[in-house]
Order: C-alpha cells, then sequence, then structure tokens
C-alpha cells in the first residue's frame, strides 16, 4: 500500500489534535486531542517501519524494521504515565475550581 | 600507583573530611573544635611536605588515578614548588583564622566550620590538581562555599554584595570552562596504561601540548584571564572586592583576601602563561598597564577612603596589581618575586584583619572618622597593627620588602618606565597607611574610644606568630626563595 | 686571621638587643634599667668601633659576607658589611654622638612615665641599629635597609608625643617626603641591578670604571640617588619635612635631625664617589641645588623665632655645604664638615634642650634673655658651638668650612661668593640666636624665673665633651699651609677616595689666594658676628607686626603653601574624583547597569508568563512551525 495514505491520515489526525488543543478549554478535550497527536506520531512511525523492513536494502539486518515499532512502544508507555499524572491534575482542578477549564488555572499567577 | 598516602591527596581529603564532620556536629564547641584540631594538623602535614621537596620523593609528592573509558580525565595531584608555597599558606592561614576569630559566634555554627573546611579543601585542590577539569571542579568548590558564607553570615548589605560577587566571579568561571573545553579538543590522543585510549586529555602535561595557533591562543587567553582577573582582581573588575570584604563575616574576608586572591595569580602561574606563551607575550603590555593603572587607581581611592575595611580592600587591590604586573614581565626574577609576594601578602593582610576586626569588636565602628587616640588605651594593639601595617608598606626587614624588591627589580627589568611608575604606588601607600595610623590611634580618644581594652595574651599570642612570620622572611627570605626556584625556572622554559 | 672585624657582627646587634629589651620590657623595667640598657648598649658598639677604627687605621679594610639575603637567577645580594676608612669614620661618629645623647637623654625624658620612657630608649636603639646597617652595609641593598630603618625612628620619635596631632602630622610628613627620596634611590637600584646585575659596592664601582656603565647611566643613576639624597638629607625640594620634625624630643632633633641621619645623604654620595665622579652633569645639579639650600635655608634661619626652628634651618644650611662640597669634587671636606657638623650641631641642639628644659618647654627666643647668669655651663659650651658653627678659627667648623670654600673657589668663584654669604649669614643668626637667649635681661614669666637653674650632670657632661670635640675636632684637618701634613683625615680617608681624586684635575691655588679666601671669609664672619651681638644683646620685644621680606621670611618663602596647593591637594581631588565618580559611577554603574537591563528586560518577558494555557501551546506551536520553517526552506 502507498505510504502517502498514512501520511496524509497521520497529519490529519495530527493537524486536529493541535487545533483542538488550541482552541479548546476543556482540560480533558485538550488531553484527548494531545493523545491524539501521540498516536498520529505513532501511527507515522508503524508504518515508515514497515516501509522501510519491505526495502531490499536493509533486509539483511532486522534490528532496523524493529527500531521504529520499539519507539512507538516506548512512546505508548510515556503517554499512559502522562494520562495518569494528568488526569490526577486534571481532578485536583476540578475539586478546586468545579470546573475543568484549563483558563481557571492562571489563577495559580496570584 | 596509589601504595602511597601522597602529600596532595592528605591535603585535599583530609578538610573535606573535616567539613563534613562539621556538618553533623551538634555543638558549637565541637564544630569549633573539630575544625582548629584537623586544620592544626593539617598545618602539621604541610609543614612536612615543605621538607620533601627532592625529585625523589616524587612518590609522595604526585598521584595520578585514571578512569579506564572516560573522556580523559584523571585524578592528578601533584606539589610543585609554587603548589607547595601556597598549599602551606592555605595550611597556615586556616589555623590562624579560626583561632584568631574563635571568640566570635555564628549561628549555626555546624554549617560555618563546614562550609570554611569544604571551601579550604578546593583551595587546596586548585594549587594540587594537575588536571584542567579537576582544576576548575576545585575552583568552584573553594567558590561555592563562600558564596554561602557571605550571603548567610555577612553584614547588613551581604545580598548586594555577594551577588556582585557571584555575577563577577561565575562568570569569569564560566568563560574560563568554555576555555577548558576547546583546549581539550585540541589535546593530542591519549593511551593509558592499562591500554584504553581517550581521543583528548584534560592533564595539564596534554595541555601543554595541545595544537593552538597563534590566533587561537589570542581569544582563549582572554577566556581565562577572566576568570584569573576577576579572581585577583585587576582594574577595572576590583569592585565586587570592597564590598565583599566590607560585608563578608572577617573570618571570610581573611579567607578571601589572603588566600583565595592567589588562585588568580596561581592561575596565571600555572595555566595561563604556559598554555598560552605566545598571547601571554602579546598582551603582557596590556595587562602590565591596565595592572598599574589598577596600582595608582586604587591607591588613590584608599587615600578617601573612609571605611577601614574598604580601606585595605584597596590597599590589597594595589598590591595584588604589582604582583599581576611582574608575572606579565615574564623572568624569573619577577616570576620569583611574585610567587614570594603571594606568601607574605597572604600573611600580612590576614593579620590586618585580625587587627582590624578587634578594633571594629570593641568599638563597634570601622569607620576612621569615628576612631582616635586607641594607641595609649590599647598600646599592643597599635604595636600590633603599626608592624603588620609596615609590612604592608614594605619596609625593609619585614617580609614584604624582599617580595616587592624583586618584582620591581624584574618589572624594572622587562621596561624601565613600567617600573617606575608602578614604584609611585609604594609613596602612595605610605600615604594612606600613615594617615589611618594617625587618625585611628593617634591623637586623644574620644567617648567611642575610650572603653577600649588591650587585647588579651591569647590574641597577642595569634598576632606575634605573624608578627614573627613577617620579620623572620623579612631577614632571611632565601629559603621561601629557594623553594619555588625549579617551578620559575619551568614556568620561563614555557615562555621561551 | 684573628681581629676585631670577625665580631663586628655585635655592633648592630648589640643596639637592637637594646631596642628588644627595651621594647618587650617597657612595662616592667624602671627608668634606672632601662636607661642603663639603652646606654650601655650603644657604649659597647661605641668600644667596638674604636677598635674597628684602629683595625682600618692600620689597614684592615675588608667586606665581611654573612649570608645571601636574595639569591635569584643572576642577582646576588649579600647581607654583607664593608669597613673602610669611611664607615669606620662613620661609626665613630654615631656611636660616639649617640652614646652621649643617650645619656643626655637619661635626664632630659625623666619626667616621662616608666613605660613611654622605657618605648623612648628602645625607639632611640632601634635608630642606632638602623643607622649602622645603613654605614656599614656593604651594597645598595643593605643601605636602603638601614636607609628606610632610619626613616622609620625618625617618624616613630618625631611622632612621639603622639596626642598630639601636630607632631604626628610632622612625623607623617617626615615619612612620606623620604619615601619620595626613597623611591629614587629605589628606581637607581634597578637601574644598577638592569646594566651590571650586582648591587655591591665594589663590583658596581668596578663596573664603572671599565666602562661597563654607559654615560648616561651613570649619569640617570646618580642623579636618581640623588633624589634619595634629597629626601634623607633634606635638600631642595623635599626639605620642608626637617624643620617640621622638630615636634620631637630635643634629643632625638639633636642625634637624628642633625648629627647622624640627615648626613647619610652625604654618606651615600661619598660612598659612590666614584660614580659622582664620572658624572660631571650630576655633580654639578648637586652643587646647585645644594648650595641653593644653603642659602634658602640660611635666609629664613634669619627671622625664625622658635630656638629649635632656627637650629633646623641652619642644619638644613650645612647640609647644602656639605652637597656643595660632594658637587665640587670636595669629597673629604664634605665628610669633614660632616664630622665637625655632628659635633658643634649636637652641642648647640642639646644646649637647645638644655635651655628648653630649664624654661619649663618653652621654645621662644623672645621670651628668654639673660639665661648667661643662670646657666654657666650650658651658656659657655653653647658659645663655643656658636663660634664653631659660625667658622671662627681655631674652632672645628673653621677647617672644615674653609675646605669646602677653597674647593668651590678652584672650581668656580661665583660659588665661593654665594658661600661666603651664606657663611656669614650663618654667623649673623647664630649670634643673633645666642644674643636672644643668653644676653640681656630675662624676658619670661615670673614663674619660669624662678625655675631657672642649670641642667643636672647627665645634660651637661655630654655638653662639655661634645664642646671640647666642637673645638679640637677641627684640628684632624689643618690645611697644609698651616702645618705641612697637618690633614690627617684626608690622609685617612684616601683609599676610598683614590679613583675619584685619580680622574679628577686639581688645580692648586697659591698660598697667597688661600689666605685671601680665608682672611674675607673670617671677616665676614666676624663682622657679622660682632653686629649681631651687638643688636641682639639688648633685644626688646617690639610688637610690630612684619612687612614685606621678613613676613616672606617668617613664613619660609611660603613653600609649604605652595607644596600644598600644588601637590596634596590636586592628588586629594584626583583621588575624590576617582572614587566618586569613576568607581561608584563608572565602574559600579556599568556593572550595575547591566543588572538592571536584565532587570528591565526580564519584566518585559514576564507578560508572556500569563498563566493561559492556550496562550503557552499557542507559542509552542508557532515556535514549531518556524523551526520547520528554518529546517525546510532556509
Amino acid at each position: 500500500m502507498d505510504i502517502k495514505a498514512y501520511l496524509v491520515l497521520s497529519l490529519t489526525l495530527f493537524t486536529i489534535g493541535i487545533i483542538g488543543v488550541l482552541v479548546r478549554r476543556n482540560a480533558i478535550i485538550i488531553f484527548m486531542c494531545v493523545e491524539l497527536m501521540l498516536n498520529a506520531v505513532n501511527l507515522l512511525l508503524v508504518a515508515f517501519s514497515k516501509m522501510h523492513a519491505l526495502s531490499t536494502a536493509v533486509k539483511t539486518s532486522a534490528a532496523y524494521a524493529a527500531d521504529a515499532q520499539i519507539f512507538v512502544f516506548f512512546i505508548m508507555v510515556v503517554a499512559a504515565a502522562e494520562v495518569s499524572v494528568g488526569l490526577a491534575i486534571i481532578v485536583m482542578l476540578y475539586r478546586n475550581t468545579h470546573s475543568v477549564d484549563v483558563n481557571f488555572l492562571n489563577r495559580l499567577k496570584n | 600507583m596509589g601504595s602511597y598516602i601522597t602529600f596532595p591527596e592528605l591535603l585535599i581529603w583530609l578538610p573535606l573530611l573535616a567539613g563534613i564532620i562539621c556538618f553533623f556536629a551538634k555543638k558549637e564547641h565541637a564544630a569549633k573544635s573539630i575544625a582548629i584540631l584537623f586544620s592544626l594538623i593539617l598545618l602539621g602535614i604541610s609543614a612536612t611536605s615543605l621538607f620533601y621537596t627532592d625529585a625523589k620523593y616524587i612518590n609522595w609528592n604526585a598521584v595520578n588515578y585514571f578512569y579506564p573509558n572516560n573522556i580523559g580525565n584523571t585524578f592528578y595531584v601533584a606539589l610543585d614548588g609554587t603548589g607547595r608555597l601556597l598549599t602551606f599558606l592555605t595550611a597556615l592561614a586556616f589555623p590562624i583564622i579560626l583561632l584568631a576569630t574563635s571568640k566570635n559566634s555564628y549561628k549555626n555554627p555546624s554549617s560555618f566550620y563546614g562550609l570554611m573546611l569544604l571551601s579550604q579543601a578546593g583551595l587546596m585542590g586548585v594549587f594540587c590538581s594537575m588536571d584542567a577539569l579537576l582544576f576548575y571542579f576545585f575552583w568552584e568548590l573553594a567558590l561555592i562555599p563562600v558564596y554561602f558564607l557571605c550571603s548567610r553570615w555577612g553584614g547588613e548589605k551581604r545580598i548586594q554584595a555577594t551577588f556582585k560577587f557571584f555575577v563577577y566571579t561565575f562568570g569569569g568561571s564560566l568563560l574560563m570552562l568554555i576555555g577548558i573545553i576547546y583546549v581539550y579538543l585540541h589535546t593530542p590522543e591519549r593511551f593509558f596504561e592499562d591500554g584504553t585510549h581517550a581521543a583528548h586529555s584534560f592533564a595539564l602535561n596534554y595541555f601543554y601540548r595541545a595544537q593552538l595557533s597563534a590566533g587561537d591562543q589570542n581569544w582563549l587567553f582572554w577566556l581565562f584571564f577572566a576568570a584569573f582577573a576577576v579572581k585577583m582582581p585587576v582594574f577595572p573588575f576590583h569592585t565586587w572586592q570592597p564590598d565583599t570584604y566590607d560585608q563578608s563575616p572577617t573570618s571570610v574576608t581573611m579567607v578571601l583576601s589572603g588566600v583565595m586572591v592567589k588562585m588568580g595569580l596561581f592561575g596565571v602561574i600555572r595555566w595561563l602563561i604556559p598554555l598560552f606563551p605566545l598571547a601571554a607575550e602579546r598582551y603582557s603590555h596590556l595587562v602590565i598597564t591596565l595592572a598599574i593603572i589598577g596600582i595608582i587607581y586604587a591607591s588613590c581611592i584608599a587615600l578617601v577612603q573612609d571605611n577601614l575595611k574598604k580601606l585595605v580592600a584597596y590597599s590589597s587591590i594595589a598590591h595584588i596589581g604589582l604582583m599581576c604586573a611582574s608575572l606579565f614581565a615574564m623572568n624569573q626574577i619577577s616570576f620569583q618575586g611574585v610567587m614570594l609576594q603571594m606568601f607574605n601578602h597572604g600573611i600580612n593582610i590576614i593579620g590586618l584583619w585580625i587587627v582590624i576586626d578587634l578594633i571594629e569588636k570593641k568599638t563597634g565602628v570601622k569607620n576612621i572618622s569615628q576612631l582616635s587616640g586607641i594607641a595609649h588605651k590599647a598600646p599592643v594593639l597599635t604595636i600590633m597593627l603599626v608592624i603588620m601595617a609596615l609590612a604592608n608598606i614594605a619596609l625593609p626587614l619585614t617580609n614584604a620588602f624582599p617580595g616587592e624588591f624583586l618584582m620591581f627589580t624584574g618589572l624594572y627589568m622587562f621596561n624601565p618606565w613600567y617600573g617606575a611608575i608602578a614604584a609611585v604606588g609604594i609613596i602612595l601607600a605610605a600615604v594612606y597607611t600613615l594617615k589611618m595610623i594617625q587618625r585611628v590611634f593617634y591623637g586623644d580618644s574620644n567617648a567611642i574610644t575610650d572603653q577600649v581594652t588591650d587585647i588579651s595574651f591569647f590574641q597577642k599570642l595569634v598576632l606575634g606568630i605573624i608578627v614573627c612570620l613577617i620579620f623572620l622572611i623579612g631577614v632571611y627570605p632565601q629559603p621561601v626563595i629557594d623553594l619555588t626556584k625549579d617551578a620559575a625556572v619551568a614556568l620561563i622554559g614555557r615562555t621561551k | 686571621m684573628n681581629n676585631v672585624l670577625q665580631i663586628a657582627w655585635l655592633l648592630p646587634i648589640l643596639p637592637l638587643l637594646g631596642f628588644i629589651i627595651n621594647g618587650l620590657g617597657r612595662n616592667i623595667l624602671s627608668k634606672a634599667i632601662s636607661g642603663l640598657v639603652g646606654c650601655l648598649v650603644v657604649f659597647a658598639s661605641f668600644l667596638l668601633s674604636v677598635f674597628i677604627f684602629i683595625e682600618v687605621k692600620n689597614g684592615n679594610s675588608q667586606v665581611v659576607h654573612y649570608f645571601d639575603f636574595l639569591n635569584v637567577d643572576l642577582l646576588k645580594i649579600a647581607f654583607a658589611f664593608k669597613f673602610d676608612p669611611l664607615s669606620s669614620l662613620f661609626l665613630l661618629i654615631i656611636t660616639g654622638v649617640g652614646f652621649l645623647i643617650h645619656v643626655y637623654s637619661t635626664s632630659y625624658m625623666h619626667g616621662e612615665p616608666d613605660k613611654d620612657f622605657a618605648k623612648y630608649f628602645a625607639y632611640l636603639n632601634l635608630f642606632i641599629f638602623s643607622m649602622l646597617l645603613l654605614v656599614m652595609g656593604a651594597n645598595y641593598v643593605v643601605m636602603f635597609i638601614g636607609w628606610e630603618g632610619v626613616g622609620l625612628c625618625s617618624y616613630l620619635l618625631i611622632g612621639y608625643w603622639f596626642r598630639i596631632n601636630d607632631y604626628t602630622n610632622a612625623a607623617n610628613k617626615a615619612f612620606i617626603m623620604n619615601r619620595i627620596g626613597d623611591l629614587g634611590f629605589l628606581i637607581a637600584v634597578f637601574w644598577l641591578i638592569a646594566k651590571t646585575g650586582t648591587v655591591e659596592f665594589d663590583q658596581v664601582f668596578s663596573a664603572a670604571t671599565i666602562a661597563k656603565l654607559s654615560a648616561t647611566d651613570i649619569t640617570g643613576i646618580t642623579l636618581l640617588l640623588f633624589v634619595g639624597a634629597t629626601g634623607k638629607s633634606a635638600q631642595i625640594p623635599l626639605y620642608t619635612w626637617l624643620p617640621d620634625a622638630m615636634a620631637g624630643p630635643t634629643p632625638v632633633s639633636a642625634l637624628i635631625h642633625a648629627a647622624t641621619m640627615v648626613t647619610a645623604g652625604i654618606y651615600m654620595i661619598a660612598r659612590s664617589n666614584i660614580l659622582y665622579t664620572m658624572a660631571p652633569v650630576t655633580q654639578g645639579v648637586v652643587a646647585m641645588v645644594g648650595l641653593a639650600t644653603a642659602v634658602l635655608a640660611a635666609t629664613i634661619a634669619l627671622k625664625q623665632n622658635d630656638i629649635k626652628k632656627v637650629l633646623a634651618y641652619s642644619t638644613v644650611s650645612q647640609l647644602g655645604y656639605m652637597f656643595l662640597a660632594l658637587g665640587v669634587g670636595a669629597y673629604t671636606g664634605a665628610v669633614f664638615h660632616v664630622m665637625t657638623h655632628a659635633f658643634f650641631k649636637a652641642l648647640l641642639f642639646l644646649g637647645a634642650g638644655s635651655v628648653i628644659h630649664a624654661m619649663g618647654g618653652e621654645q621662644d627666643m623672645r621670651n628668654m634673655g639673660g639665661l648667661k647668669k643662670y646657666m654657666r655651663t650650658t651658656h659657655l659650651t653653647f658659645l663655643l658651638g656658636c663660634l664653631a658653627i659660625a667658622g671662627i678659627p681655631p674652632f672645628s667648623g673653621f677647617f672644615s668650612k674653609d675646605e669646602i670654600l677653597a674647593a668651590a673657589y678652584v672650581h668656580n668663584p661665583v660659588l665661593w661668593v654665594i658661600g661666603v654669604i651664606t657663611a656669614v649669614m650663618t654667623a649673623f643668626y647664630m649670634f643673633r640666636l645666642y644674643g636672644m637667649t643668653f644676653l640681656g635681661k630675662f624676658r619670661g614669666s615670673h614663674e619660669q624665673e624662678h625655675h631657672l637653674h642649670e641642667s643636672p650632670a647627665a645634660i651637661t657632661f655630654p655638653l662639655i665633651i661634645l664642646a671640647i670635640l666642637a673645638v679640637v675636632g677641627g684640628w684632624i684637618g689643618v690645611p697644609k699651609i698651616f702645618v705641612h701634613g697637618g690633614h690627617r683625615l684626608e690622609a685617612f680617608l684616601e683609599p676610598v677616595f683614590r679613583e675619584s681624586n685619580a680622574i679628577t684635575t686639581k688645580h692648586e691655588i697659591t698660598h697667597a689666594t688661600e689666605y685671601m679666601l680665608m682672611g674675607v671669609s673670617v671677616a665676614g664672619a666676624l663682622i657679622a658676628l660682632i653686629y649681631a651681638w651687638r643688636r641682639y644683646g639688648k633685644y626688646q620685644q617690639i610688637e610690630t607686626s612684619p612687612k614685606g621680606i621678613t613676613k616672606i621670611l617668617e613664613n619660609k618663602w611660603y613653600v609649604d603653601e605652595i607644596y600644598n596647593s600644588t601637590i596634596v591637594q590636586p592628588l586629594r581631588s584626583l583621588s575624590g574624583f576617582f572614587n566618586n565618580i569613576i568607581e561608584r559611577k563608572g565602574i559600579d554603574g556599568l556593572v550595575n547597569g547591566t543588572g538592571k537591563l536584565v532587570n528591565y528586560g526580564s519584566r518585559q518577558l514576564r507578560w508572556l508568563q500569563s498563566g493561559q494555557v492556550g496562550a503557552y501551546v499557542l507559542l509552542m506551536v508557532l515556535g514549531i512551525l518556524i523551526l520547520f520553517i528554518i529546517q525546510l526552506f532556509l
């Protein structure tokens, strides 16, 4: 399959993620958008990894093909950790402000 | 390798160990006793090391630990002539300082004495290390405790003063670090005894072999010089000094002025001139001019200073300016003069601070205009101060005379005009010193000085040691000069 | 070899020992003990000096090396003493006159508290120690050690009564003016080291004679050394400290500021005579400065009313004479005058001290008068001293002054004329002093008159000895025209000045001329003497404000004021400028300005830290976009 399709899909997801982070104020939605971006990158990594594995140049070395996929696992682990910490922060935010609007966060300033 | 315990190792680890013990000491008394005890032991060790200068004792004087597979840095410490003299000065200064100020009480004494000893360890390391990275490490180890000491135990305006000190010295240090890294990248490949090798090395002898073009030397010179010039300090990098001296607790001021300013001069001797001989020669006129301006300038300011501590600070700037100038005259007489004078200046200025601290403790003021007529209230104190002050203006038969004589001679041989103009400083020094003595000690006592009592036996003892040293070296300076001969000859060899 | 020179190191050590004993024990020693210690060590030194003198006279001159003071690279400076006719003669003067003044001091300073008394003797002993180093040093550095040492002692003793501000000012002035001179001395030493690599007298002088030093070098070195001499020996332009130095106790003025320390400059030039002979330009300068100082100081002395000030200016004037002698190459004459001057000037000062003592501290001559009948010994000895300094034959001053004037005449008759005028003025002001003090009616208060008495034996004994010396001291230098081979001093000093004499061409003057020269100067002095005697013998105080030249003379030509406004004030304003403008506003301003700039910049950047999560993310995305653009398109 053509790599372009993966690229387009990944780029679309990433852009949706960025725009979501930029325009929404709801912390949970922002959070989901961040995940979206991470996964867009994951998708791209897997796609490229597969592409490389199919090319003749690297057939001899199996290690290369696996590199990007290992990265994906790393990202997933980091994302999971981030989710747990981030959600905890959001819960605390909600408990204190009864809202998940991130603009309330600038109260820390004072 | 490492089968001996060497002098430099002892000199570095012992104060470090003592400092750490001090941090955990519960009582003030315990911390103080530990600090004094260890500094006295260290003095003994350092004094012993003076008798093992011969080349056959190399295993006692140098040690080099390396780490396999690393970037080429080693724990390489050794004592050469200059280092030996300055470690001895450090070892001598600390017990004197601690004893002289032992009556002062500090809040949180365990960390105070701990930090003092840490900075001593740093100083020892600076004077012993033969590895650039190690040198840099100890350089910072010596300075950082001083920031804390000034900012926690200093006078009213301590925060400002410490900040100024920090910005100046840290700025200088970082520039030097850039320089060290650049030179490191140009050192030859290094093979270790265990067969491993590193692409480059931080060791001093590899630094000396670094491939540096004249153009590289020119800008690297200034990176290193920035750090050393701030530390000395040379005009116009000096303004941190009077404020810091004024605001620090006196014992810290003594460390700073007696020992720590020598780090700058030592850096020039050990690193700057040997590493960049071409640049040093090229810029020598510029540096000497700056130093001489500094001498005249600082002496003039000292003339109108009312603050006793700042007066001594400016006088110290003038004296260090002379040492810096004659370092760059780069002949053997001037080098040995500087090495001798580094030691003498340390002793004299510590003595001067002790006396000034006593005056401040007894009267509560440090302004010359408020003091008067101490001489007939405290004759012994006065005699001590007059001797220190006369040593400070290099009267013959005090220790500063042979040092300054050699430095002026060296400077004169380099260029007669430099020698002659710098020598004007000795007139100005006499003017401000005598004026200070007259205002503070002579005349009739006033309301502030009426209650002054003379110093105790213990204080007489401490000051007496300093006075003995002043006269001993003043009458017979040759042993000290001989100690530094090899180092000076080696340095001359690098500049040729 | 077994001779006294082997224990010559004891010579300076003894007074040093006295200094240490008196200095450390000042709180426990009684006056009797500290006075005894002070005198005894100097007397022992004197005895040793006599033995050394005899040894040297027997032709045994040598340099005794003790240890290396500085030994760096090729520079070797030894701690060594040189014993030759010149130094042994000075040793005698210093320890001899020094001992007499120590004895005198035991009585003069008796009113002081115990510990100050001991302190005083400690300082005096330290002075003797330094002066001996100065004279015995076999090189310029050891000489310089003594040179600065005597300056220090002078400072300490001038400021002996340190509670009085004027006195400590005078002490500071003396030290600083000396330091200015010392700078010249030091630079000359550096110059020597740079050119010859040595400072040992013998080596330097041989280097000079074998043309290792160029003419420029010799001229420069000798001029700089002379700068040192102007400081120490109070010559123009550095002479103003000496009259102020009279703030010290009177015996100190006699010892340091008349007999010994101030002649150090003459000693140094006499020691370096070969260098000076080889530098005619310097010799000219030395002669001119000496003569100018002699005249200037003599004019000031004419109108002073303080008894010690008159003597001080007289000292400056006589020192000028000695420099004149050095300048015209009459080294023996200069040393001769140093010796006779040491006798009669010490005598005069001690006599003045005795008067001041009797008058209860009064120093103004206008309040004295008629002391002749109260103080017989003092009066008689003082009169002898006056006659000696006025140059009346056969007193000692006549012979030494005559030798200098004759040498000046040979050199240039104009020098001689001015010299004679100075001599006439000297006779005048000395007998003005004598007349105002000892003749006429007593003008002081009744209380003082009641208190008048002859001083005790400890004071009169040194006066008598010095008076004898002031009378007969000149007889060792009787000119050839009177007694053939009479000038025994010249023969004794001949080895020291041999090489200089070989270089200079001697113009002998006829006996007739020499008699004429003597006749004129003696006649002039006698006329001035008689005029002053008659005029001031019946001195009455008249209240008139001084006018014209008198006012200028009383104010010492306003030299102090000129120095103050041309040197001291500008230096002070320059320092103020450095401190207030450059240091505070300039350098500190720059450093603080950097701090302020960073502070201001940070304050502006703070607005970016708004707390709005959206804004942060936007900036982040923008940043990434910019990086992308740079990476892809640039």
